[in-house]
């Protein structure tokens, strides 16, 4: 334990504490610029993420792994390789939603700052150390996003979308904090470390208790059936640009709090949680893949198709072993990487008063607006695992890791509902194909900044599916 | 004597009185937010016990940030509520039905 603390022994912390600092920045020039803000805040916060992206890559990337504040936050790769990601995420998010903010009269300084505190709440749990840790992270994100979903404040299914996730939230939180508080209890100790060391063998009554609380917790955090209630409200309720948010970047914080909580933790009385897990899982596959198909808005479907994805990356966990891992992480960065593209296009389709957002509107996308057409459909054909894009790779991670520990049932269940969930993607590429244009589909936008961007997207995911070597060896070193 | 047993089974009672207190209520939202806090308030209770039981302080300590997130979250969730209030002129959970599907 460090009694003296030293400028040196805090330097692994920099990305926290820049961050914090430059959101105390931002919120001060956007209050004294005025109404020039509306110029300046938007240009200031993408500049900080670029600067803390630079300073995280060559002050902070250390190869080791560094415990500080008496092993509260933890530095190791891991942690690094999600901040940049995160970083790297929301300046994407926050490029793509720009002119979508300007046409609504959502072009606030709050709005960006309400999304670097999202984003360090996001870098806070990446470096958990101990249950305390985790929990401020955790409420700094949700309580971010709870005000980000109710922004545009003259829209009624905004407001009831963010009370609705505001309440499912907030039991959430209570059944982490009571899992963590009993596992607390049966341990005697907050710090994930010494929790890995003291809890292993048979657990005790109390000990089970707190574990499927705090499952119950992470489950939540993820969206995954049965607690996903507010996935398809949130995603449908907010505006476009804040559901681009909500279904990118925290999906990061959510791998995290998986991967500190249950991986790291409770690693050692896994038998405990895998298998409530599994149930998880397989019901948000399932779910979330048949009731996809119902839908007749994309956001909602997106909706319910993150949940099914979910499912996949909680299927890694499942399965237990370093593969596993390194299986949710890839199917974590690719499936944000592809969500990012497909709210991207919905983004830029979108116009004053016009949000296009349902299936419909998207007919005859070919015919109007080839480019945007084939953005689209190679991330749809990548979400729905189709090679040569990188959702195939990720997927077939998944399957391998469960292969690999004898779970063939999961292996099988899973290859189902994929093939169920190419029904629905593939209709979007129907309609934007095969359809003839009507009054009411999307015409060409025009914004060549987002248009270029959008293309590199849907390029990455198809270079990522081309060469996947990169990726994943990255993730298996991140992770080692 | 009052032991660890009486203390955690009156947590877990209160902890179970605010979960049926959101599922049951189907009226007010501003009831909701009060069992919310009720709920954390039981977390609270349980980490007090355990760090008294253990003689170890970090329990207390968690406690002290629960309450200040507490409080961030029900400024936060009165905040939503005064949005929704204005928006469709009622409180009432029913009417929190536009989003299905």
């Amino acid at each position: 334990m460090q009694s003296n603390i030293t400028l040196q022994s805090i330097l692994p912390a920099l990305p926290e504490i820049y961050l914090a600092a430059a959101i105390c920045v931002v919120l001060l020039v956007d209050v004294f610029a005025g109404a020039a803000a509306r110029r300046i805040t938007p240009t200031l916060t993408l500049f900080v993420i670029a600067f803390g992206v630079a300073l995280t890559t060559f002050v902070v990337a250390a190869p080791t792994r560094e415990v500080l504040f008496s092993g509260m936050y933890v530095a190791d790769p891991l942690a690094t390789f999600l901040k940049l990601l995160g970083f790297l995420f929301t300046g994407v998010a926050l490029l793509y939603s720009r002119s979508y903010l300007e046409a609504r009269g959502l072009l606030k300084g709050e709005y960006y700052v309400l999304v670097l505190t999202a984003l360090l709440g996001i870098f806070v749990i990446a470096s958990a150390g101990s249950l305390l840790t985790i929990y401020i992270g955790v409420e700094l994100l949700a309580l971010s996003l709870y005000a980000l979903v109710a922004f545009d404040r003259d829209s009624g299914i905004a407001a009831e979308s963010a009370m609705k996730y505001f309440v499912l939230g907030a039991i959430a939180s209570g059944c982490l904090l009571y899992g963590m508080s009993l596992v607390y209890g049966m341990s005697g100790s907050l710090l994930l470390g010494d929790l890995a060391v003291r809890l292993h063998g048979e657990p005790s009554i109390g000990l089970v208790m707190g574990i499927v609380f705090l499952v119950v917790g992470v489950a939540f955090k993820f969206g995954a059936v049965p607690f996903h209630m507010w996935v398809p409200d949130v995603y449908q309720g907010a505006p476009s640009s804040v559901t681009l948010f909500v279904a990118s970047a925290p999906k990061l914080a959510s791998f995290a709090v998986a991967f500190r909580l249950l991986a790291g933790g409770l690693g050692n009385v896994a038998p405990a949680w895998t298998q409530m897990l599994a149930i998880v899982a397989v019901a948000s596959l399932v779910l979330g893949n048949v009731i996809a198909i119902a839908q007749t808005n994309l956001k909602r479907m997106l909706a319910y198709s993150a949940i099914g994805n979910v499912g996949f990356i909680l299927l890694g966990f499942v399965a237990g072993t370093e593969r596993g891992y390194e299986a949710a992480l890839y199917y974590t960065v690719a499936y944000v990487i592809m969500t990012l593209g497909a709210f991207g296009v919905i983004l830029l389709a979108s116009r004053a008063g016009f949000e296009a957002e349902r299936l419909d509107d998207y007919q005859g996308l070919h015919a109007r607006d080839p480019l945007l057409a084939l953005i689209m459909m190679a991330l749809m054909f990548s979400t729905a695992g189709i090679p040569p894009f990188v959702g195939f790779w990720a997927k077939l991670q998944i399957f391998q890791a469960l292969w690999l520990v004898g779970q063939t049932w999961l292996v099988v269940i899973a290859a189902a509902v994929s093939v169920i969930g190419v029904f629905y993607y593939l209709r979007v590429v129907k309609l934007m194909y095969f359809d003839a244009p009507t009054d009411q589909s999307v015409r060409a936008p025009s914004n060549a900044g987002v248009r270029v961007a959008l293309a590199c997207n849907a390029a990455a995911v198809l270079a990522l599916g081309l060469f996947p070597e990169g990726l994943l060896s990255l993730c298996a070193k991140v992770l080692s | 004597m009052i032991t660890l047993q009486h203390m955690l089974t009156l947590s877990g009672i209160l902890f179970a009185l605010s979960v049926a207190g959101i599922f049951i209520n189907r009226k007010n939202v501003i009831l909701l937010l009060m069992c919310i806090e009720l709920m954390l308030l039981a977390v609270n209770f349980s980490f007090v016990s355990f760090s008294r039981f253990l003689g170890n302080l970090d329990g207390q300590v968690f406690v002290f940030f629960v309450l200040t997130v507490a409080a961030a979250e029900s400024a936060i969730g009165l905040a939503i509520l005064v949005v929704l209030f204005r928006e469709r002129r009622s409180i009432n959970v029913e009417d929190l039905d536009t989003l299905k599907g």
